[in-house]
């Protein structure tokens, strides 16, 4: 028989009991559909980082202080940073360091209530290498680095409920007060900024006691030399104790976070394999018991010159096509909730193509199975007791 | 066309027919009755190639039944072979001009191909303007009509009807006789089980049945 007359057949039993027909595919709809939309979100969560990635650039290195042997904390030379600049392959280098101080909205909060906000010095070349620009006000000039004034990180400056940078704004600091001149925009690659406040180098110097001791130098590299300068890094920055240097790339990090919960995609998949293991036995049973009813049709194809085999192929192309009906369903949903929600988290949507591949080879062969053995029994009805059924 | 020798057919412990004997020579037209339970029906089946016998030999239309595969059997249903049965057996919800069309499916004829003969068979049987009303909507002299239309639709050489009329009322039964003679007329094989002596007297042939055997 032509595949066209085939389909036919096979589609004849599905559309005379439609509501029947949407019930058994529905099983394997959601189950289909919680599969691809785990691998569409999850795949567009990841599409999304890399977006991010290509905005930002993946050539950024640090270098902090780690401990010496003995367990103390170490502390790179002075010249860390203008060392590291002059290595080949570095486009840009600075750094910042730590100060062990509180801020806050007033002088009447007692000390201690920070919300984990820390305060850094900075070197005024700072945003180039790590990549950040202020949202609002401006970076230190030669004269806001000197003097009682800071930026705020993005995360900081909503935790404190500082939304502009202004004349009037002024924070407590080490005893005195500080006007914010710039709030900067988030820093993906540096994220230790964002909930931080900084001040110039040499103002943290004079007002707040800092040492001078470098936290970490941030190195901006020629995209193509990364691995070469994190070779040396270390010894760079650190000739005499290379080994008490910790050096890291942010943008692994970042690519290496699930961005999706992994528990709640093994909660999801493990539903879609229970909702595939369903619909595969609803479409068997709904089978079984459409041949249970068409005992009289499978007489009469038989007497109208149908064999056994175009019998058994009639039933499992029925079975195939519930079970493709509840794929296809089921991809299409998949793919609108991968949509909805990537679109809900600015994620570019991607529902990849093995997926959907994936979700139509699953059906096939649930629809395969579930239709097997109804359609053998269908095909071994002897045509005389058929046409005997009511 | 049909030859039945020394044929017996038991289901168990039941002998539905217990040695019979009968040749219907091509273009004969052939009343069967006999009592409920006579074997009727099975003798049909057995004849129709629709099942096989326990022991005897069954010829159809000079093929030995016992030769030949499910295949085989098949295709010579669909070939040579056409069905009415008492209960019609019309697909609910699907035209009668595709009931009928689905009579060639298994024939090989394309798809344009059938439902045109199907339009012509529909004629033959004077529903030729009801081709896309469905089967309820018809009534049961009518749904016979269509069973026969899609019967003969393939051109069969052997009709056999199994109580055609059983679900008639005297007037669409007459109907459908009027068909099925002028089958005949045109030089097919006819074979009908009825209940009805009287209609079976109007034919030329009549086998009487009674506990498995033929009686006259
Ligand atoms: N599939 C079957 N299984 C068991 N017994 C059957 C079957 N078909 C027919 N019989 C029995 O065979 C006998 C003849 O049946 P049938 O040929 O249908 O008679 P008729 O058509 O003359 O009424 C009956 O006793 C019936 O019960
Ligand atoms: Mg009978």
């Amino acid at each position: 028989m032509p595949p066209a007359d085939v389909a036919r057949v096979g589609a004849a039993g599905l559309v005379t009991r439609p509501l029947r027909a949407v019930l058994a595919a529905a099983g394997i709809a959601i189950g289909v559909a919680a599969m691809v939309a785990v691998v569409g979100i999850s795949a567009s969560s990841r599409a999304g980082v890399e977006r991010e990635l290509a905005a930002i650039g993946t050539n950024l290195l640090t270098a902090a202080p780690g401990r010496t042997f003995t367990g103390e904390a170490a502390r790179l030379p002075d010249e860390a940073v203008e060392m590291a600049g002059r290595l080949d392959g570095v486009t840009g280098a600075s750094a910042t360091g730590r100060l062990d101080l509180g801020v806050y909205r007033s002088d009447l909060i007692p000390a201690g209530e920070t919300n984990g906000i820390g305060v850094l010095a900075v070197r005024p070349d700072l945003l180039g290498p790590v990549g950040a620009r202020p949202a609002d006000g401006a970076w230190l000039n030669e004269v806001t680095r000197q003097g009682p004034a800071l930026v705020l990180g993005a995360e900081a400056a909503r935790l404190l409920g500082v939304h502009r940078a202004s004349a009037d704004v002024r924070l407590w600091l080490g005893n005195q007060w500080f006007v914010v001149v710039g709030v900067l925009a988030p820093a993906p690659l540096a994220p230790e900024l964002d909930t931080a406040v900084l001040v110039g180098w040499e103002a943290a110097r004079s007002l707040l006691g800092f040492d001078g001791g470098i936290g970490t130098v941030y190195v901006r590299t020629d995209p193509d030399r990364v691995a070469d300068v994190r070779a040396l890094l270390a010894r760079t920055v650190s000739p005499a104790h290379p080994n008490e240097v910790l050096v890291e790339r942010p943008s692994d990090a970042l690519l290496a976070q699930e961005v999706t919960d992994r528990a709640l995609t093994g909660l999801l998949l493990g539903l879609g394999a229970v909702a595939l293991l369903v619909g595969g036995v609803g479409v068997a049973n709904t089978m079984i018991v459409s041949v249970l009813e068409r005992r009289a049709e499978v007489g009469l194809r038989r007497a109208l010159g149908a064999t056994r085999a175009q019998i058994r192929t009639q039933f499992l192309a029925e079975s195939l096509l519930l079970s493709a009906l509840g794929g296809t369903a089921g991809i299409l949903t998949g793919a609108v909730v991968t949509w909805g929600y990537a679109w809900s988290r600015g994620w570019p949507p991607a529902v990849p193509g093995w997926a959907q591949a994936a979700g139509l080879a699953v059906t096939v062969l649930i629809g395969g199975i579930a239709g097997l053995y109804p359609a053998v029994r269908a095909a071994r009805l002897p045509p005389t007791e058929a046409l005997a059924a009511p | 066309m049909i030859e039945l020798r020394d044929v017996v057919k038991s289901y168990g412990a039941v002998t539905a027919l217990a040695g019979v004997t009968v040749r219907v020579e091509p273009g004969e037209l052939v009343a069967i009755v006999g009592p409920s339970g006579s074997g009727k029906s099975t003798m049909l089946h057995l004849a129709g190639t629709l099942d096989r016998p326990t022991s005897g030999s069954v010829r159809v239309a000079g093929h030995e039944v016992s030769a030949l595969s499910d295949r085989g059997l098949s295709a010579l249903r669909a070939q040579r072979i056409g069905f009415v049965f008492q209960q019609f057996h019309l697909a609910p919800g699907v035209t009668v001009r595709d009931n009928v069309a689905d009579g060639l499916l298994y024939t090989g004829v394309a798809r344009r191909e059938r439902r045109a003969r199907a339009a012509e068979a529909l004629d033959g049987v004077g529903l030729g303007h009801r081709l896309t009303h469905r089967p309820h909507e018809l009534s049961g002299g009518e749904r016979q009509r269509v069973a026969i239309a899609r019967a003969v639709a393939g051109r069969p050489s052997l009709l056999l009807a199994d109580e055609p009329t059983g679900n008639l009322d005297t007037a669409s039964g007459a109907e459908v006789m009027r068909l099925l003679r002028a089958l005949h007329d045109d030089g097919t094989t006819v074979v009908i089980i009825t209940h009805d002596r009287e209609l079976a007297a109007g034919l030329p042939r009549t086998i009487a049945m009674r506990d498995g055997r033929v009686a006259a």
